[in-house]
């Protein structure tokens, strides 16, 4: 199921405005990568164009490439739907759907694209994706409760079965641990380490410590000022970048000498 | 365990990703771009049919024919016909709104700033019920109540007060005056007045409300010195919006007074009550014939612009409310103006507001969860 | 306790004060000493309570300027004030309840709401009868009203739909429809029953009127509403529930209906019960595109059509040769209007209390 995904000399803009500029970047499959670098970076907005949800955002566009094991996302003709549903999306603030219960959170990718489901797979479907989730032992009585009935980091995890119920190739994870307590976040560390086994994950994060604990890779991106666009400053293996960067920026950043 | 598997367009390559507009998207773009022409379409049309129908009336002659006899006999044309209907609209709105705007205002001020906070929203709550009682209640209560009630209240102002000239003439008998219509002209702008300036009244920054405490300020100089001057011009437009709706108010003020189509300030007098647009229109408006009905429906249209453009003023300045355009940009601008949305928010808002994840259990306590930088 | 009172006699910020619950004692006062003098003169119930309430915005003004200070003094009249203006606002709401409840009260039975009133005169002996009965206003209030909320509620939601959902904030179409349906709230009642009028005159032919007039008269005034409130419950939609379900790969149609109006929908239905109890009050539009009958009409697309607020009117307005009992079903007829506003604006409560989200603390 795992993709990799390719990245071609990537500009993001909000109008005119020149968010990100010139970002190439490889991803492998079943690995973890992480974006850091300080706020307003554009390390969020590059992770929006991976599944095009930046299009969401009025005026906001891009020029260059993305590839999905090979299949451009910017070529003509795609359907930006289709992209998110191999391409899925967890957020900062875990957001299950407040009209639903839990078991129907899980479905809800599958029958909101209207898909019609034995009542014997769509259970498998709910227990296997909670069960992935590390939510299932947790939640298995109350399949029927509200969503949002769970506490803050049983719901970004139930954010994360509804993402992977619909079986994407790439996990895209936006500061996914920011609104969470530490017992929470490490739950979540702790499942990311096993979907990238199923998964190509890519996290963006403001933890320095959450980025070695859970990455392959990293990449640092930076912003020379406010106005500025951001770059693309090193993309490494999360030990070289955290012990040995080559750029300056990079070891500064790391370091806390800066951002 | 079934092992499920999405559903794919294609079966892989470039293709994959490739699709067709889905019919349902563009469906139901279609209808609601569509509903949205339809409100140009309907208010253009709106303007259109008045002026088609109401062209006889302003272009014939008004000394021949239909229009020389009935209710419409002794007017040169058109425009010595609509002229007193206009000024008697703007009259009555004008002491319609003196009676009702200060208790607006005072009352706003009460819940937003006096009342118990507990009790605010209840309070509320009861003005707002006074916008859901149809029109045509207040006009029998009018009639039943407050005539025969400022008839004594009248005879005492033209008694003592009969050389200012509203209070002069011939003191009615009946009660069907002016005074009695802008009564009830000014009990029904109060809702509209109130809800509008409670809204702005509670946007008023408490950073500008807490320096003026911190000086030592009491309440009302608070009120003064912070609330006013940030609610100027909001207060303005609710006033504004008020007349608005005390200038279309028809069956009140059709069903009180006994109106004669005259220039006159009087308030208390039996015979020279002048008469509105709307209320004209409602009582000649079935025994017309063809003309007489045009001109009517030209008054109409004379209502139909004067009302606009004071709506545009009023929406104009709210426009404009206090802050900085960046602070303006950042806040809810103007409440929503009728009665009815309103009273949505109020009924509607509170459990809606608790569906927005900030306001579930997905955050610790009293960490303030921060909007997703998207520019980030 | 010696230490303690030295303390307090010596402490720079106490300032002589009035007691905490003087207000009241005042309003007491002033309560009772305008009872008695009114009293005295001859009663009258709004005489007690004008001059108990002068009566207590002066004591307060008097005694704290006297024992406080000028700006004290100033602050307790403006509380009193405000005051005084909620009570007076509270008075047309309660008088006018009473009044039509009262009066109404004398009508209403099962038998006024299903009777088809009106005034048959039987040819051979010009006997004139007179029945008392709102069943043909009722149907038409029903029809009418029914037939403009068929209208209006998709035409409002989805124009409210391209106002949140689809068109770019600052996009020319979006500000002008906004715009235009300001303007529409703004409309005149009477204007939009003129409208009608024309329409219909031009498009059917003279004798253009009929409940379906009646109907667009009031879409007119119900569209704008409509509008608005679901703007506003569409806009407290949180955005992160349109990119949660956009990044399933959920289409737009579907994400609009399936998840942000069905979380919005206690709110829609509070929005447009809301709409429904405003114009089936209205009198001005159905009364100039409906006219007004007394006979039964439940045909919605052709002839003159009766409504309860139009029923109120003419019954004062041009009563029958019965006077007393035309006025007796105008107020029967308003009666029943307030009835079904007031039921409407409990259902409203009702929905919004009873799909509110379960779940939540």
């Amino acid at each position: 199921m795992s993709k990799r995904i390719e990245v071609n000399d990537l500009n993001v803009y909000y109008d005119k405005f020149l968010a990100v500029e010139g970002v190439s970047i490889e991803i492998e499959p079943r690995s973890v990568t992480a974006f850091i670098g300080p706020s307003g970076c554009g390390k969020s907005t590059f992770l929006r164009t991976l599944n095009r949800m930046h299009e969401v955002i009025p005026g906001a566009h891009v020029t260059g490439h993305v590839f999905i094991d090979g299949d451009d996302l910017y070529a003509p003709g795609v359907d930006p739907v289709l992209v998110r549903r191999e391409v899925g999306m967890v957020f900062q603030r875990a957001n299950p759907f407040p009209t639903m219960s839990v078991r129907d959170n899980v479905l809800a990718g599958v029958k909101l694209n209207n898909v019609r489901l034995p009542k014997r797979d769509a259970d498998d479907l709910v227990e296997k994706s909670l069960v992935n989730a590390n939510l299932w032992n947790e939640v298995k009585d109350r399949l029927g409760a509200p969503g949002s009935s769970l506490s803050g980091g049983q719901q970004q995890r139930l954010c994360i079965a509804r993402a992977i119920a619909v079986q994407p190739d790439v996990l895209l994870m936006d500061e996914p641990c920011s609104a969470l307590d530490p017992i929470s976040t490490l739950a979540i560390e702790d499942l990311i380490h096993e979907l990238k086994s199923e998964y190509t994950i890519v996290i963006v994060t403001h933890n320095m410590q959450q980025a070695t604990r859970v990455s392959d890779k990293t990449a640092f991106f930076n912003i020379a000022g406010t106005g500025k666009p951001g770059h693309l400053i090193e993309f490494d293996d999360t030990t070289t970048i955290f012990s040995n960067p080559k750029v300056k920026a990079t070891e500064d950043y790391v370091s806390g000498r800066f951002g | 365990m079934t092992q499920y598997v999405a559903p794919r367009p294609g079966s892989s390559g470039a293709r994959r990703l490739v699709g067709g507009p889905r019919p349902s998207d563009r469906i139901f773009r279609g209808l609601s771009y569509g509903s949205a022409a339809l409100i140009m379409v309907i208010l253009a049309g709106v303007a259109v049919f008045l002026i088609i129908k109401a062209a006889p009336a302003i272009a014939a002659s008004w000394s021949t024919g239909d229009l020389a006899s009935g209710t419409t006999a002794g007017y040169a044309n058109f425009w010595a016909y609509s002229g007193p209907l206009i000024w008697g609209t703007l009259w009555m709105s004008f002491i319609g709104l003196l009676i009702g705007a200060p208790v607006a205002v005072g009352i706003a001020l009460f819940i937003s700033h006096y009342a118990p906070r507990s009790l605010a929203g209840i309070l509320g709550y009861l003005v707002d019920l006074l916008a859901a009682v149809p029109s045509i209640i207040f006009g029998l209560w009018g009639i039943a109540v407050i005539r025969p009630y400022l008839l004594p209240f009248s005879h005492f102002l033209t008694e003592y007060l009969g050389w200012f000239p509203p209070f002069g003439g011939q003191v009615s008998t009946t009660g069907s005056t002016v005074l009695a219509g802008a009564v009830v002209l000014g009990v029904m702008v109060l809702p509209i007045i109130t809800s509008i300036t409670r809204e702005i009244f509670l946007q008023t920054p408490r950073l500008h409300e807490e320096a003026a405490l911190a000086l030592g300020a009491t309440k009302w100089e608070t009120v003064r010195l912070a609330v006013f001057p940030y609610a100027r011009s909001g207060m303005v437009s609710a006033i504004l919006l008020g007349l608005g709706r005390a200038l279309g108010e028809t069956m009140a003020i059709a069903l009180i007074i006994s109106p004669s189509i005259v220039f006159s300030v009087a308030l208390l007098t039996e015979n020279q009550n002048s008469q509105t647009i709307a209320a004209n229109i409602a009582v000649n408006f079935p025994e017309s014939n063809d003309l007489p009905r045009a001109g009517l429906i030209g008054t109409g249209l004379m209502l139909f612009v004067i009302s606009f453009a004071v709506n545009f003023a009023a929406r104009w300045i709210v426009g404009r409310t206090g802050g900085s355009a960046k602070e303006r940009r950042s806040r809810k601008i103007a409440p929503p103006s009728d009665a009815a949305s309103i009273l949505t928010l109020d009924v509607a808002a509170s459990p809606l507001e608790a569906l927005e994840p900030r306001g579930s259990s997905a955050h610790p306590e009293g960490q303030e969860p921060s909007i997703p930088e998207l520019r980030d | 306790m010696s230490a303690d009172t030295a303390r307090t006699a010596s402490n720079s910020f106490t300032a002589t004060r009035l007691p905490r619950l003087i207000e009241l004692y005042t309003a007491l006062g002033a309560l009772a000493v305008s009872g008695i003098v009114i009293a005295l003169i001859g009663w009258t119930t709004t005489g007690f309570l004008v001059l108990a309430a002068a009566l207590y915005l002066m004591l307060t003004g008097v005694v704290s300027g006297v024992v406080e200070n000028r700006r004290k003094a100033v602050d307790r009249l403006v509380r009193g004030l405000v005051t005084v203006a909620f009570l007076l606002a509270l008075a047309p709401l309660v008088s006018t309840l009473y009044e039509v409840i009262v009066r109404g009260w004398q009508a209403l039975d099962w038998n006024f709401i299903f009777t088809t009133g009106g005034t048959i005169i039987d040819p051979a002996t010009m006997k004139i009868t007179n029945t008392i009965g709102a069943w043909q206003a009722v149907i038409g209030t029903l029809e009418i009203t029914g037939m403009a909320t068929l209208i209006s509620v998709p035409i409002g939601i989805l124009t409210a739909v391209f106002l949140v959902e689809y068109s770019p904030p600052g996009h020319w179409m979006s500000r002008t429809v906004t715009f235009l349906v300001d303007v529409m709230t703004g409309i005149p009642s009477i204007v939009a029953g003129l409208f009608a009028f024309a329409l219909f005159t031009l498009v059917v032919g003279p004798k253009a009127f009929s409940g379906f007039s009646a109907s667009i008269a009031l879409c007119v005034l119900m569209i704008p509403t409509v509008v608005r409130s679901s703007e506003e419950m569409l806009k407290l939609v949180s955005p992160e529930l349109r990119e949660a379900s956009y990044a399933l790969g959920v289409t737009k149609f579907t994400t609009i209906v399936r998840i942000v109006l069905r979380t919005a929908i206690a709110g829609l239905i509070t929005g447009v019960m809301l709409a429904i109890a405003r114009v089936i009050g209205e009198t001005a539009p159905i009364f100039i595109a409906a006219s007004f009958t007394n006979n039964f009409n439940g045909d919605l697309f052709s002839g003159a059509m009766q409504t309860l607020p139009v029923m109120a009117y003419t019954g004062y307005k041009f009563p029958s040769s019965d006077i007393p009992a035309s006025l007796q079903s105008a107020w029967g007829a308003a009666l029943l209007l307030v009835i079904l506003v007031v039921i409407l604006n409990l259902i409203a409560r009702l929905i919004a209390w009873a799909f509110k989200p379960k779940g939540l603390q």
